[in-house]
């Protein structure tokens, strides 16, 4: 790295990004050997269906909030979106569950965890706009039943949940850009910190070290930080 | 050494993994996923579709229950309908502001969505009807008279309204009564839903495009036509409310833990909405900073789950340690 790329403030966030993350820890081709559990699929499963939700929710936007009520191709995609939605929730819990059973905040890890537990939090109200969004008499019905608890809050006064155009503002742009944002830096967070490794067994491990080596031979990413 | 730094040291070992790695394909795991999912909810939406149950309108509602119509639109002129007397963020009223203990954040924020119900929802949809002078001397009247006569009228036409009921031609039977200009008020507000005509007015702002549907919606949420319906979908708050959706789909699912404390004391009173906000709240935070609980972190290492998920390791682990005393 050049002295003169540090003095500007591009190359101190480069350095820096490069430092916590350089390209062999972002794109890995190899992780821990204990890294072998179906359990671990449910969070790639989340991203999966985050990703069919974003892409779902585009073609619907693209056409406008009215499509999918009138057309056979719009309501294909709405539910395309619904049953997204469904299965992001299904794997984000079991994938929280876990994390949680594994104790994934181990070793310097508790803002990992932060970051999914607020991005849980977050997609909740992305969800809840979506469905006072739907314009049929679903969303009537949630919007103002919930509008209640929203107002008794005080977040009534900036959050008018039947205020239709408000609510899509939010679903369309606001809240999934917070859920992606959270998303980016959870992924990011797990890929500088690497996987949280299993509990010692006093009775049968005696460290958490073992010989490094990849399939018997190179030593992996972690290894070598 | 103690017992937190004996915590810390160990917690600093589950930093870095030195042991053994395998080969993985963190895209092609990516690019599988996502096809496995996309195929997923491609069958999901084949076999189950999603639901659309067409929206109410007031013009729907006047006409498939005038009674329940006229009635809410009473309560609505004389400020006693839910709407009317709700409070922040709708007016100043207080019949639906809620607080805990010295908390008043509803009060704090002051009325951001004015809502006159009386004004809003009867007397200017009424002034908006053009070509009918005895409809107008009417309002006139309503609007020029005292409170206290006001108050008389719709009393009257409120005790009325109890007998009344719904002709074949869609109009309502009220008994006989001294309701004073309700009696020509009333029904024209009832002729001009039925005619789509207050579904335009309660949008009317100030502004040709309008997305704001606060008005048409509190109006009807007043009334019976979104109750009635809910319940025959088991939406209601006793049904669970609104994790349930239409039909027989799921909905908000996730929402179990907020509506469960709907259905138990003390969250079933005047300030349950808050209560239950400042509980799930806290839950909330509690969610968040697991990780710096004494006892909720630690149940992970009591309850040896883990034993199950790193079993593959474990026996690996084992083997290898066996190993050197077995050869």
């Amino acid at each position: 790295m050049s002295v003169h790329a540090k003095r500007t403030w591009t190359g101190a966030v480069r350095d820096r990004a490069v430092s916590a993350l350089p390209p062999e820890k972002l794109l890995a081709d190899k992780q821990p050997s204990y890294v072998a559990s179906w359990i671990y699929v449910f969070g790639v499963l989340s991203l999966s269906s985050l990703a069919v939700i974003i892409l779902s929710g585009s073609i619907l936007a693209l056409k406008g909030p009215g499509w999918w009520h009138f057309t056979g191709v719009g309501h294909f995609f709405n539910s395309i979106h619904l049953w997204s939605v469904e299965l992001f929730f299904f794997f984000m819990v079991i994938h929280l569950w876990g994390k949680y059973w594994m104790a994934a905040w181990r070793g310097g890890r508790a803002r990992v965890w932060i970051t999914g537990a607020v991005t849980f939090l977050v997609a909740i109200p992305c969800a809840l706009t979506g469905y006072v969004s739907q314009q049929n008499f679903d969303s009537q019905w949630i919007s103002t039943q919930a509008k209640d608890a929203i107002n008794a809050s005080g977040l009534g006064a900036f959050f008018n949940l039947l205020n239709f155009g408000q609510m899509y503002s939010y679903h369309v742009l606001l809240l999934p850009a917070a859920v992606v944002a959270l998303v980016i830096a959870h992924v990011l967070l797990v890929r500088n910190h690497g996987v949280v490794p299993p509990f010692r067994l006093a009775d049968k491990l005696p460290a958490v070290a073992e010989p490094a080596t990849v399939d018997g031979g190179a030593a992996g990413p972690e290894a070598s930080s | 050494m103690t017992r937190r730094e004996r915590r810390r040291r160990e917690d600093e070992s589950y930093r870095t993994w030195n042991g053994s790695y395998r080969r993985y394909d963190l895209v092609k795991e990516a690019s599988i996923a996502f096809g496995v999912i996309l195929a997923l909810t491609v069958v999901l939406t084949i076999l189950f579709s999603s639901p659309d149950e067409h929206p109410s309108t007031v013009q729907s509602w006047s006409h498939g229950d005038p009674v329940d119509f006229v009635t809410t639109a009473a309560t609505e002129l004389d400020g006693s309908s839910t709407s009317g007397s709700y409070g922040p963020p709708y007016n100043h009223a207080s019949g639906s502001v809620q607080h805990a203990w010295f908390l008043h954040p509803q009060r704090w924020f002051g009325v951001s969505h004015p809502v006159n119900s009386a004004q809003d929802f009867v007397l200017a949809p009424l002034r908006a009807i053009t070509g009918q002078p005895a409809l107008q001397s009417a309002v006139s009247t309503y609007e020029t008279a005292s409170a206290n006569q006001q108050a008389a009228w719709t009393s009257a036409y409120e005790k009325g309204l109890n007998k009344a009921s719904a002709t074949s031609a869609g109009s309502i039977s009220v008994p006989t009564g001294n309701y004073g200009p309700l009696t020509t008020m009333m029904p024209a507000l009832l002729t001009f839903a039925q005619s789509g005509g207050l579904d335009g007015a309660l949008l009317t702002s100030k502004q040709f495009y309008q997305t704001d549907y606060t008005k048409p919606l509190l109006f009807m949420a007043d009334g019976g036509v979104l109750s009635n319906r809910a319940q025959a979908e088991h939406l209601l708050g006793s049904q669970w409310g609104i994790m349930n959706e239409t039909g027989s789909y799921p909905g908000q699912v996730w929402l179990w833990l907020y509506t469960f404390w709907y259905q138990i004391a003390p969250f079933q009173g005047a300030n349950a909405d808050i209560l239950v906000l400042l509980v799930m709240g806290a839950l909330s935070l509690a969610f968040m900073l697991v990780p710096f609980l004494p006892g909720i972190r630690d149940i992970p290492r009591w309850i040896p789950i883990y034993k199950l998920i790193w079993r593959v390791h474990y026996r690996a682990a084992s083997a290898r340690t066996a190993a050197p005393t077995s050869s």
